[in-house]
C-alpha cells in the first residue's frame, strides 16, 4: 500500500484531515501526521516529516501532500535526507490539501498505485501541477 | 584569515545580534507574514548557540563541520520558512569549506555563493521577489566584482553588508511574489521583508565581528 503523509502547519488541519479522510474508507491505511513544530508551534518540522515518512514507507512509496511554503521546503528536506533508492519512491504533490488527502485515503485503500492516485487527481482537477 | 574558533565566535555573535532584534523581526513578519521571523530565528539560533558548546568541547576545527552542523540545528529547530531556507544555506555553506580550519576573504565568497545557491533552490525565489535573495544576491554580486580589486577584507566585508542594507530596502518598494507576504499582493508594498532583514543583520555581523577580531590583531591582543 501506498503510504501517506499530510504535512500542515498545524496540529489541527491535520487531525481534522485525517478524520475527513477515515470517514470515507472502511479500514486503514498507512496514514501519518506532521503537523506544527515538535515543541507546539505553528510550523513545519523536517524531523517530524522524516518521523513520519518512515512510520508509513513502503517500496510501494509514499505520497506527501502540504499546505503552505515551508510544508513544502521542509518536506522536500525531508526526502533529500533520505538514501536514494527511498526517495525515488516519494512524491511530494501540489494539490489542495483537503481534497487531496481525502482522494489519495479513497485511492490507497483500493489498493491503487501511485500512478492511479496522480491519474486520480488529474481526473477530479486537483492537480495543479506535477 | 578567520580560524575555526574566530568563525565560531561569529556564529555566537549572529545568535547574540537575532536575539536582540527578535522583537524587530518579528514586528516586520507582523505586518506582512506570519509574525514569528524573530521568534523562530532567536529559537533557531539559541539551539546553535549550544551546538557551539559541543563543538567547542570537542574541539571540532574543521569550518565547513562547525557550518554543517549549524545549517541541520537551524532546519531541525527554526519552525518557519527560515528554517529550510537559512538550514540550506549554511549547509551548502559547508561544503565549500569542508575539511578547511582556516578561511580567507576567497572562502568567503565561495560560502557566500553556495549559501545563495542554497537558499535560490529551496525557496524557488529570485531577485525582486521580496526575499532573502533581495538582500544577499547584492553582497555576493559585490564578493564576486571584487576579485580585480585592492580592498582589504574589512573595506570589502563592509561593502557587502551595505549592498545587503540597500537590497533589504529596496523590498520596502516592491510586491511579494513568494513566501507567505505574496497572498498579500499588492498590499505587500511598503513593508520591509523580515527574511531580507534577518539576511542584512546576519551580514553586518559578519562585517563588525570580523572587524573585532582584526582590530585586536593588530592590536596584539
Amino acid at each position: 500500500m501506498v503510504g501517506l503523509v499530510v504535512v500542515s502547519h498545524s496540529p489541527k488541519i491535520v487531525e481534522g484531515i485525517k478524520d475527513l479522510a477515515l470517514q470515507m474508507i472502511p479500514e486503514e491505511i498507512p496514514l501519518a501526521l506532521s503537523g506544527g513544530t515538535s515543541d507546539g508551534r505553528l510550523g513545519t518540522d523536517f524531523q517530524r516529516i522524516l518521523t513520519a515518512i518512515n512510520q508509513v514507507y513502503s517500496e510501494d512509496g509514499v505520497l506527501i501532500l502540504y499546505d503552505l511554503g515551508s510544508a513544502l521546503m521542509s518536506a522536500e528536506m525531508a526526502k533529500e535526507s533520505l538514501p536514494p533508492e527511498k526517495q525515488q519512491n516519494i512524491s511530494i504533490l501540489k494539490v489542495p490539501i483537503v481534497e487531496g488527502a481525502v482522494t489519495a485515503a479513497v485511492e490507497i485503500s483500493l489498493g491503487k498505485d501511485m500512478n492511479s492516485i496522480i491519474n486520480a487527481f488529474k481526473e477530479a482537477g486537483l492537480e495543479k501541477s506535477f | 584569515m578567520l580560524s575555526a574558533s574566530d568563525v565560531i565566535y561569529v556564529l555566537e555573535k549572529m545568535g547574540t545580534v537575532i536575539a536582540e532584534n527578535k522583537e524587530y523581526l518579528t514586528e516586520l513578519d507582523s505586518a506582512i507574514g506570519d509574525a514569528d521571523h524573530g521568534i523562530n530565528m532567536t529559537k533557531g539560533f539559541d539551539a546553535v548557540k549550544s551546538k557551539l558548546e559541543d563543538i567547542k568541547q570537542k574541539n571540532i576545527d574543521n569550518i565547513g563541520e562547525i557550518l554543517k552542523i549549524t545549517g541541520m540545528t537551524l532546519v531541525s529547530t527554526v519552525g518557519g520558512a527560515a528554517g529550510p531556507l537559512y538550514g540550506t544555506a549554511f549547509m551548502k555553506a559547508a561544503l565549500a569549506v569542508m575539511g578547511k580550519t582556516e578561511v580567507d576573504i576567497r572562502d568567503f565568497q565561495n560560502i557566500m555563493e553556495g549559501a545563495l545557491a542554497g537558499v535560490k533552490m529551496r525557496g524557488k525565489a529570485e531577485i525582486s521577489d521580496k526575499t532573502m535573495v533581495d538582500a544577499l544576491e547584492p553582497a555576493v554580486n559585490i564578493l564576486r566584482e571584487s576579485k580585480d580589486k585592492e580592498l582589504n577584507e574589512i573595506e570589502l566585508l563592509n561593502n557587502v553588508r551595505l549592498a545587503a542594507l540597500q537590497g533589504m530596502e529596496y523590498t520596502k518598494g516592491i510586491q511579494a511574489r513568494k513566501g507567505r507576504a505574496s497572498y498579500l499582493g499588492a498590499r505587500s508594498i511598503g513593508h520591509q521583508d523580515p527574511g531580507a532583514t534577518s539576511s542584512y543583520l546576519l551580514l553586518n555581523t559578519i562585517y563588525q565581528t570580523v572587524e573585532e577580531i582584526k582590530g585586536k590583531d593588530i592590536n596584539g591582543g
